[in-house]
């Protein structure tokens, strides 16, 4: 039982860290952004294309490695994420929102199949894989590494949210989130922010896709994909464009994952996913945590 | 949130060009189908009749798809999700009864509106991005559970589908008949009454329910209506090869057939037709290309929404002078 809830609260903690790219995005100007889910794929692959070029390492210094890795690897993310926004989104914030939808799904597909061109379809092995010796803790096993990994998605996701609540540029951004005009005429510029938005939510993508791959062990061009549709999931569950609630969504959505494996069988786990989704969007389409929206966008 | 206003780039703006003036012409239909009846004198090996079929099927998928995207803006990203629903249902109903295929379709009718009302009732109230993900999550959901259902046949899904024709021939001219039909069926409906109220929902829903439209149940009709269409494509489909598994229901074919949509104009019959043959028949024609060719699908979506967001060939409508 405790490793079931162990297990949830770890896979919890990546889709929270992809989810708050998604909530950000959609929180500030209300962008589904579909390709959020393939820079996480992306990071993946950035981070073992960089682990590649550093070369052999030992064991004993792989967690370290591991960490300034992270670190380059969300700086390049976070520039892809405002490329992506720069070419794909920017031309199109006036337009009609189908027409912001499409160019969504075609970023997707143009990060996804251009990777595949670029690394092959065969999935990669990971060059650094976190092994290691496991602890008992409350009658549960876990590995060292896997306690680092979600340590660093807390500290990664308190970062963020000192970051929107206490600082100007947190400031910024909410105020955009509430009324891009009126934040502009105060003399804020929505685009450079709304850029920083993108980097910051591309970044943590990144950083969830470099620790997945150095868990896993493996990492293929595809795999954005599903972790898109499951973080836009657990977005939904806390309530999307709420920090704290995506956070919460995505350790919820782990944690109910576990348990319907456990209960249905591994192979219904993202149908029982997805039929939470739906039952969320109809139940109670602003989550647990977001606000009442009343007015019709 | 304050709406944007939001700027119009309509096909309509524009005075009519010749080229264009000829496709919006009743003509070119006739000559799409001369084409198409005319295509096995020209080239009737096996190959080339399977890859005009399979367009055939697609042409019929983007028609459906174009009723739900194109004429009422509703953004369905598991579409494939019915022709799957129809390609099974068809499929489990002739090998297990020994059923001929065509007595399946009332069946396949009956269960492809039962799942557009289960999947639209809920989600058709939602903002348009939230039904995008929703349909995402529901064509995923299929594939699953075709993939792991013992009826289904699970991963190597269902083999020994009788055909609908002795011979690739007939079944390709079957097709195109059933097809055409297909395509005129949705023109029509979207110059009917109920297509003035998809656009007007396209166009602006809040005005649309201050108009009388029962915005909600419109929509739901357009669901349905593109959710038949795609089963009836998922019986051909069933036909043609005799044999489906989940592999053949990813989101990579709801992401093409959107493709041929946006491509082709949305809402615009001669451009989406033309829309799904291109997209069809292209991967045959670039198989050099293969590992660059959905990276290329991609760059070309979001291209076509930057430059050309009514499509290579747009709707006019007759309303707007």
């Amino acid at each position: 039982m405790t490793q079931l809830v162990w297990n949830g609260l770890f896979v919890g903690s990546f889709y929270a860290l992809v989810a708050l790219g998604y909530s950000m995005v959609y929180g500030i100007i209300k962008l589904l952004n579909f390709a959020h889910g393939d820079l996480y794929m992306l990071g993946a692959f950035v981070g073992f294309a960089v682990l590649g070029a550093v070369g052999g390492v030992s064991s004993s210094m792989a967690l370290p490695l591991l960490l300034v890795v992270l670190l380059a690897t969300m700086v390049l993310t976070g520039l892809a994420g405002v490329a992506l926004e720069r070419i794909a989104y920017r031309p199109l914030r006036r337009a009609p929102r189908l027409s912001l939808l499409i160019t969504a799904v075609g970023a997707s597909f143009a990060l996804e199949y251009g990777m595949r061109a670029a690394a092959g379809a065969d999935p990669r092995v990971y060059p650094v894989r976190l092994g290691g010796t496991s602890v008992e803790v409350l009658g549960a096993r876990l590995t060292l590494q896997q306690l680092v990994l979600v340590g660093v998605a807390v500290v990664l996701m308190f970062g963020l949210n000192l970051l929107i609540t206490r600082t100007r540029e947190g400031r910024a951004m909410r105020a955009i989130a509430l009324d891009p005009r009126t934040s502009s005429l105060m003399g804020i510029d929505v685009n450079a922010v709304i850029s920083r938005t993108f980097f910051l939510g591309s970044a943590l993508a990144g950083a969830a896709g470099v620790m997945a791959g150095a868990y896993y062990g493996k990492i293929d061009f595809l795999m954005g994909f599903l972790i898109g549709l499951k973080a836009f999931t657990a977005a939904v569950i806390g309530g999307i464009g709420n920090i704290p609630g995506t956070m919460l969504g995505g350790l919820l959505l782990g944690l109910l994952e576990s348990f319907g494996t456990y209960w249905l069988g591994g192979e219904w786990r993202d149908v029982f996913a997805f039929g939470v989704l739906i039952l969320f969007l109809t139940v109670r389409p602003t989550g647990l945590l977001g606000e009442r929206v009343t007015e019709r966008v | 949130m304050s709406a944007p206003a939001k700027t119009r780039r309509v096909g309509t703006d524009k005075p009519p060009t010749r080229a264009s003036k000829m496709l919006q012409n009743r003509w070119a239909g006739i000559a799409g189908l001369l084409i198409a009846l005319l295509a096995p004198f020209v080239n009737a090996t096996p190959y080339a009749l399977s890859v005009m079929t399979s367009a055939a099927i697609f042409v019929m998928l983007a028609a459906g798809l174009n009723i739900v995207v194109g004429y009422c803006g509703l953004l369905d990203l598991g579409y494939v999700a019915f022709f799957a629903v129809g390609a099974y249902t068809s499929g489990v109903l002739a090998t297990r009864f020994d059923l001929p295929l065509l007595v399946t379709v009332p069946a396949v009718i009956v269960v492809t509106v039962i799942a557009g009302i289960v999947i639209g009732a809920p989600t058709l109230r939602l903002r348009s991005d939230y039904l995008a993900i929703v349909t995402l999550g529901f064509g995923e959901i299929i594939r699953i559970t075709a993939n792991n259902l013992d009826i289904t046949g699970g991963p190597s899904g269902i083999y020994g589908i009788p055909h609908l024709a002795d011979s690739p021939v007939i079944f390709y001219y079957l097709t195109v008949v059933v097809v055409s039909l297909a395509v005129l069926g949705a023109a029509r409906l979207g110059r009917s009454r109920i297509g003035r109220a998809w656009r007007f929902v396209r166009e602006d829903e809040d005005a649309a329910e201050a108009m009388g439209v029962h915005t909600y149940r419109v929509k739901l009709a357009a669901y349905v209506a593109g959710a038949v269409w795609g089963g009836l494509a998922g019986v051909l489909f069933a036909a043609q090869l005799s044999a489906i598994s989940p592999t053949s229901f990813t989101f990579l074919s709801s992401a093409l057939v959107l493709m041929a949509v946006v491509l082709g104009g949305m809402g615009s019959t001669p451009g989406v037709v033309i829309g799904a043959v291109v997209i069809s028949l292209l991967p045959e024609f670039l198989r050099d290309l293969a590992d660059y060719r959905f990276f290329l699908f991609g760059v070309l979506l979001i291209a076509v929404m930057l430059l050309r967001p009514q499509g290579l060939w747009p709707a006019r409508s007759k309303e707007v002078s």
